[in-house]
């Protein structure tokens, strides 16, 4: 599905990450680890398609068919879970996309809260309406870049039970212990 | 059909932000009348319709560049590019729904703004109300591309006017003049390339 050989990014003089070389195939789990500043993130927005490798050759899958969630749950503040997701789902041209919605906002504990603003959210909330946004369209590569980041412990589980989904999964995260026993490929950066 | 379901999609959520947020239109709309209240006692008594006409198109451009600065704030702030152009959907389809939406913010602040002009100063003709409409046009499809770019670049805050403003001479040319052919010519050839280059702007590989 994904596969790199001699990957670099460089911003200017500074050296992000050189010499990636990863092969992922279609169902496989490939797990990011590193300390902070060491590329996960810059390395995962190279795979998803929103950044430009500097060298190396680089295959990627149809833009449509990949889900991307970064540091931030990639939504507006001012629009409530609902019109943010009716957004997306026409965007990307779902064709049951009430009921498709209604299923990820009750799964992630969203549906009374459907209406309401996110920026009256917590960054919890944020963070699984960012989950239901990036499953909207049901994609076939999942990239997640350090997805427990501000859940609580039922959020976590939540997200948990999502690693048993069969799909391509990139995962960057510090908490490498929650997602180990899926992993099927390792990078670790210095 | 798909292109301009994406786009009218886009312009409603970004009218839908500014209904909730309500930041850009006010901003324009207190800046123009402002702006207009303070030519219309600097201007000496007797001064021509022409100057005042000159004075009209100035407020207009900045009050423009004024709703312009605004309009990818939540994209920038949000890091919403980043979801949108992984979506399946043209590219050039953010930038004409950014565009729709900023021209509609701009005829809202002009419906406020020429009789304003039009009670301070000289009465308004049709061609000075066609060229207005012609250039907002220009404005919204030339400025929402800069905007983007601006948006990428660290002094954004500079960086806008500096791209904007140049392009905008041709417009307060045209507008002053009521060359309404110049501007729709204008508006033709920008909306275009606009449309064109949009992709490249908001996109890294």
């Amino acid at each position: 599905m994904i596969a790199a050989r001699g990957l670099a990014k460089r911003y200017g003089d500074r050296r992000v990450f050189a010499g990636v070389d990863l092969e992922l195939a279609a169902g496989g789990f490939l797990l990011v680890t590193g300390p902070n500043g060491s590329g996960k993130t810059t390395l995962l927005r190279v795979l998803a398609g929103l950044a430009a490798p500097t060298a190396g050759e680089l295959r990627l899958p149809e833009r449509h068919t990949v889900g991307y969630l970064g540091h931030e749950p990639l939504v507006y503040r001012e629009l409530s879970p609902l019109e943010n997701l009716t957004l997306f789902g026409r965007l990307y041209r779902l064709p049951e996309r009430a009921e498709r919605i209604g299923m990820l906002l009750e799964r992630f504990g969203l549906w009374e809260a459907r209406h309401e603003r996110v920026s009256t959210f917590s960054r919890g909330m944020q963070q699984r309406l960012g989950l239901c946004r990036v499953l909207l369209h049901e994609p076939a590569l999942l990239l997640l870049d350090e997805p427990y980041n501000a859940l609580d412990a039922q959020g976590a589980e939540l997200l948990d039970a999502l690693f048993d989904e069969p799909r391509t999964w990139i995962v960057a995260t510090h908490e490498p212990q929650r997602v180990e026993r899926h992993a099927t490929e390792r990078l670790a950066f210095a | 059909m798909t292109y301009f379901s994406d786009v009218g999609a886009l312009a409603r959520k970004d009218l839908l932000l500014e209904l909730r947020a309500k930041e850009t239109l006010p901003s324009m709309l207190l800046f123009v009348i402002a702006t207009l209240t303070i030519f219309h006692f600097a201007l000496p008594r007797g001064t021509s319709d022409a100057a005042a006409l000159g004075l009209l198109w100035a407020a207009l451009i900045f009050t423009a560049l004024l709703g312009l600065t605004r309009a990818f704030v939540a994209e920038r702030e949000q890091g919403m590019f980043d979801a949108l152009v992984l979506a399946p959907c043209d590219r050039s389809a953010i930038w004409l729904g950014k565009a729709l939406a900023v021209l509609t913010f701009l005829v809202a602040a002009e419906v406020v703004a020429l009789p304003a002009f039009a009670a301070f100063f000289s009465g308004l003709n049709g061609r000075t109300v066609a060229a207005v409409a012609l250039a907002d046009v220009g404005i919204a499809t030339v400025g929402t591309l800069f905007g983007a770019m601006a948006v990428a670049g660290r002094a954004r805050e500079l960086l806008l006017p500096l791209l904007f403003l140049p392009m905008a001479i041709p417009i307060v040319v045209g507008g002053v003049g009521g060359y309404l052919w110049f501007l729709a010519g204008y508006d033709a050839i920008f909306a275009v390339l606009s449309w064109a280059a949009f992709e490249y702007v908001v996109s890294e590989t």
